[in-house]
């Protein structure tokens, strides 16, 4: 057990550090990865507490795909250096105070959330019946997801499908006057439309570009 | 003393890995740069050693003596933090490798998801060496690569989906043991071409190397970096060229199983029959280098989004759609 301390202990103060580093260090880019860092940590500790499923698919999820995300913006929208001083009296930005009480709320709402909490109340008795003691933490979500939940589900994947079409709807724009490729008339084109064998005539020539 | 016999037995069986691992990379980087000559009508490296086997040896030995520059205006921590994260990454995730029934270091149950979560981390050694770099060619190629490697994680996704509805566990093992019928390029043919072609893009392999383009981006993101450091980056794409290699017979060659139960196929030991599979899918790999051109980047991200995705998400709803009319579903 010793070592499974050492390890969480260990996990748990570069999550924590991490996540402190991020809303300290003055290069955006750096608060990236320290927030890389900080998922990567945290879904070393779901790992550690058995629930191998949850860490590896905030690996996939998070890190893989939404922080990639992030660094792209912070990268292209090129806001490296950042001017704002924590609780410096000369340039102390407004911006830190409603951040203060906007994280404020939202700490308050999710210890009310998590006091409150409860599971669907058929779901325990259902769950330890169906609980066979040989079956890996993925087969048991998803045979709780898929049955007990499976209309939460449906709707969460609906509501991202309308995100996602309300993404592409608000980025698409059509530009006029821009040259476009069309494949399917590129590769169905065929020798005789392309190329043209003409006999050529001493002192006469020939006309191109009819 | 237990912990510290415990911890050396463990470093004893990852070395028993891991050094087979990188051998193998340098004697896959001389097959790859013979095979590219033999198309071309070239020698190719054929001085250092028996047939030129021991060239990458030569090679290595010169980066190391090579001298390491780091640009001036460069972030420096990040700068060599991205050739160690590219090779780490490479190389953790042979960890769940399995070469025979018992001859497998970390036998988890999600190997498959582990597998994938490293792959689609191995995006940022790319995107850190670019940014750290601070230049033009290597910033510009980090994002092509990092868009295009997210790309195609997804079709990728989609299609170990596919073979996942076909085993029902998402434990190496199990998806081998699972072809012991029939392997799943068979049933699964389709998604096996898709697949190798996507892992041809996700490991920045041509015709889908636009991230070093040479022709437009010197070298894309490995631009600046020179000696140990380049050697690192370059260690790390071969053990990931191998490890999607090593993946695809997993899925669908039926790793580590003889194509027959004849006694003679019998006789030869089951990790010899992984190391042969993945020995075949490299020389495609390498044929292909040579072979065919390069992509043009709006045409790759085309191929990625509007047809490989759309088709393997299509052959999902078909293959679960035969298993579960034919009542093939797997229980567990």
């Amino acid at each position: 057990m010793l070592a499974h301390a050492i390890f969480f202990y260990f996990f748990s103060f570069v999550a924590i550090i991490s996540a402190i580093m991020v809303t300290v260090s003055k290069n955006t880019v750096h608060s990236v990865f320290f927030l890389i860092l900080d998922f990567i940590s945290i879904s070393c500790l779901f790992i550690m507490i058995g629930a191998e499923f949850l860490g590896m698919i905030m690996l996939i999820v998070y890190v893989g795909a939404v922080a990639v995300l992030f660094l792209f913006v912070v990268m292209m929208l090129n806001v490296a250096q950042q001017k704002n001083q924590w609780f410096k009296s000369s340039d102390t930005s407004t911006h830190i105070p409603i951040g203060l009480i906007v994280s404020l709320i939202i700490f308050f709402e999710l210890i009310i959330v998590i006091g409150g909490w409860k599971y669907k109340p058929d779901i325990i008795e259902n769950f330890s019946n169906n609980l066979i003691s040989n079956s890996t933490n993925t087969h048991t979500i998803g045979s709780v997801l898929y049955t007990e939940y499976i209309h939460l589900f449906q709707i969460s994947g609906m509501i991202l499908l309308v995100a996602m079409i309300g993404a592409i709807v608000l980025t698409f724009r059509k530009r006029e006057g821009v040259k476009r490729q069309n494949y399917f008339s590129q590769i169905s084109r065929e020798k005789n439309q392309g190329v043209e064998l003409v006999e050529v005539k001493s002192n006469e020539g020939v006309k191109i570009d009819v | 003393m237990e912990y510290i016999n415990l911890l050396f037995s463990e470093i004893y069986k990852i070395l028993y890995v891991l050094i087979p691992v990188l051998v193998s990379v340098a004697m896959i980087v001389w097959l790859d740069r013979r095979i590219w000559a033999f198309v071309q009508k070239r020698r190719g490296p054929n001085v250092v050693g028996p047939f030129g086997l021991f060239q990458t040896l030569a090679d290595a030995l010169k980066y190391i003596f090579k001298e390491i520059i780091i640009p001036a205006s460069s972030n420096k921590i990040i700068f060599i933090l991205a050739p160690i994260v590219t090779m780490t990454l490479a190389l953790i995730a042979w960890a769940v490798i399995p070469f025979s029934e018992d001859y497998v270091l970390a036998d988890i149950n999600v190997g498959i998801l582990y597998i994938f979560a490293i792959s689609s981390l191995g995006v940022y050694g790319i995107i850190m060496g670019g940014w750290a770099s601070n230049s033009k060619y290597p910033f510009l190629g980090s994002i092509r690569s990092a868009a295009q490697m997210v790309s195609y994680e997804v079709s990728i996704g989609v299609i170990i989906i596919n073979v996942l509805l076909c085993v029902g566990s998402l434990n190496l093992s199990d998806i081998v043991l699972a072809q012991e019928k029939i392997w799943f390029v068979i049933p699964l043919f389709p998604m096996f071409v898709i697949f190798f072609i996507s892992s041809l893009a996700e490991t920045n392999r041509p015709p889908f190397d636009l991230p070093e383009a040479e022709a437009e981006l010197v070298a894309g993101y490995q631009t600046e970096y020179s000696g140990m450091m380049y050697a690192m980056f370059w260690l790390g794409e071969y053990a990931n060229i191998l490890l999607m290699c090593a993946l695809g017979s997993i899925l669908f060659l039926g790793g580590w199983l003889a194509p027959m139960d004849t006694p003679l196929f019998e006789m030869v030991p089951p990790p010899a029959w992984l190391i042969l599979k993945i020995l075949f899918l490299f020389v495609l790999f390498a044929l292909i280098k040579a072979i065919v051109p390069r992509y043009r980047y709006d045409q790759l991200m085309r191929l990625g989004w509007k047809v490989f995705l759309p088709f393997s998400l299509i052959w999902v709803v078909l293959t679960s759609g035969y298993l579960l009319y034919f009542d093939l579903l797997p229980v567990y």
